[in-house]
């Protein structure tokens, strides 16, 4: 009776005048708005991308309020408020306030830094649907350690019981890698304790700063096989009381995962810039040409991009994917990561078994090493 | 997850918290429930039952409902009913 997050049923869109195409565009159910670049936090496996949208080239707030409109007139039903922090812009609870307007689930992504009380107070009265920390660890030095900067994991720990005293739903995300992995028992357990209905373990997805630190965040096969049997051990000792969503780990895979629902099918990612990407690392891709909404309405981006147009469907697959049964299942893994590991960004995803460069990925996942952090610096996005 | 739903207590009054929303969109073609982080597209009949939990109604009365609604054997609208909110009470979508 309640079906999953399908989206297939949904009806098409109605197609532009002119356009003999195979693809049938769907409508978007969710975006992700990248409201600033801006973050007091250093995380070494930030997706933002190394060169961050500087606060002058940020979108304003009418422009948002806009964006967010034609979002629900194309069919979005949630839009994701995040960064960077969005808490460092001081316009938060307008913004907020213009997307709960146009009837969009209002879903907060934070770091927690940044966000007063009295501006989740505020964001709370207008109607914010829902709250997402990110924690790094449970043990408080390395937590601090890992997001370089002290202080942190107190404010997060003080902001999401605030959340869940004015009764709102809360998902604490931790972030894992090979210093935290072996504490996914104590993370889930510290965010029981915080009033969370659910978790989010997310492995690191090597795209940006993360692909810089890659060696230094890559946990070993042991790790992964342990992190594994610990998740499945947690779902059942939660069930009922708390949500347990996991986001496998890329390179210990053996199939990829279905990256963005399919590039253009399911979310569109609007960047502080005002740039709409298929993905928030679709940038990483040469070639590609973005559309922005200072010069197009989104429903326009949406279905006449070549950005979106790119990777929509499955004409564009070469072998493996081409003849593959899972091509409309995974829809060839992420372009992103197919790029930056094969130069080929309409080749499988490497992670991929059946992709011929599968070794290269086992061979990067055996590079592992103890280097420090370089942490994501904030040079681009000056405040 | 497969067997059979416990029940339910008759003097329940089930409600959405707040976080989740039942909502009608034209463009995506029907009913759907908001949640964290997750969409699920509701049938009509999924959404005359979460519909009617307000927190007003106790869960016999919500039954009752669709029994009179629907005209169907109050076993058959009981078992359906107890499976969709128990599933969606597990899923942290439902507060009984
Ligand atoms: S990952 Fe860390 S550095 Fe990047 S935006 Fe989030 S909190 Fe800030
Ligand atoms: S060959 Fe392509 S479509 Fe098939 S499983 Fe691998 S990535 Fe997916």
């Amino acid at each position: 009776m309640i079906g999953g997050t399908e989206n297939r049923a949904t009806p098409p869109m109605p197609r532009p005048a002119g356009e003999q195409g195979e693809k049938i565009i769907h409508r978007p159910i969710g975006l992700l708005a990248e409201l600033t670049h801006r973050c007091p936090l250093g995380c070494p496996y930030c997706s933002n991308p190394l060169v961050l949208d500087p606060r002058q080239a940020e979108l304003d707030t009418q422009t948002w309020a806009r964006v967010f409109a034609e979002a629900a007139a194309l069919g979005v039903l949630q839009v994701h408020l995040s960064g960077g922090e969005p808490g460092a812009r001081r316009d938060l609870v307008e913004i907020t306030e213009a997307a709960h307007r146009c009837g969009l689930y209002t879903n907060l992504i934070t770091s927690a830094v940044g966000i007063a009380t009295s501006t989740l107070l505020r964001l709370a009265e207008i109607g914010l649907d829902h709250v997402q920390i990110s924690i790094q660890d449970s043990e408080p030095a390395s937590a601090d350690h890992i997001a370089g900067y002290r202080g942190a994991f107190a404010r997060k720990r003080a902001l999401a019981l605030e959340v869940v005293r004015l009764k709102i739903l809360l998902t604490v995300n931790v972030v894992v890698h090979r210093s935290n992995i072996d504490r996914i028992g104590e993370m889930v357990a510290l965010a029981r304790d915080l009033g969370a209905s659910r978790v989010e373990i997310a492995h690191v997805q090597y795209y940006g700063w993360a692909l810089r630190n890659r060696a230094a965040l890559m946990p070993s096969a042991e790790q992964v096989a342990r992190a594994l049997k610990a998740v499945d051990e947690l779902r059942r000792r939660y069930q009922g009381e708390l949500v347990i969503d996991a986001v496998a780990p890329d390179y210990y895979a053996r199939f990829p995962k279905p990256c963005v629902g399919g590039w253009g099918q399911r979310s569109l990612n609007v960047t502080p810039a005002g740039k709409v990407l298929p993905c928030h690392a679709a940038e990483s891709i040469p070639g590609l040409e973005f559309w922005s909404v200072r010069e197009h309405s989104l429903a326009d981006i949406w279905t006449s991009s070549p950005a979106f147009n790119a990777f929509r469907g499955t004409d564009w697959m070469q072998e493996p994917c081409r003849t593959c049964a899972r091509r409309d299942i995974d829809f060839g893994g992420c372009r992103c990561q197919a790029f930056a590991l094969t130069g080929d960004a309409r080749a499988a995803d490497p992670v991929c078994h059946l992709s011929p460069s599968h070794e290269q990925v086992i061979a990067l996942a055996a590079m592992q090493h103890g280097a420090p952090y370089l942490y994501r610096t904030s040079a681009g996005a000056a405040a | 997850m497969s067997n059979v739903p416990s029940a339910i207590a008759d003097e329940a009054r089930p409600r959405l918290p707040r976080g989740v929303r039942l909502v009608h969109n034209e463009a995506q073609g029907g009913w759907v429930l908001l949640a964290p982080e997750r969409v699920f597209k509701a049938d009509a009949i999924a959404a005359e039952i979460v519909k009617r939990c307000t927190g007003e109604a106790t869960f016999a009365d919500i039954v009752d409902d669709l029994v009179r609604t629907y005209s169907a054997p109050r076993e058959r609208i009981l078992a359906d009913v107890t499976a969709l909110l128990r599933g969606l009470a597990d899923k942290k979508l439902l507060e009984l």
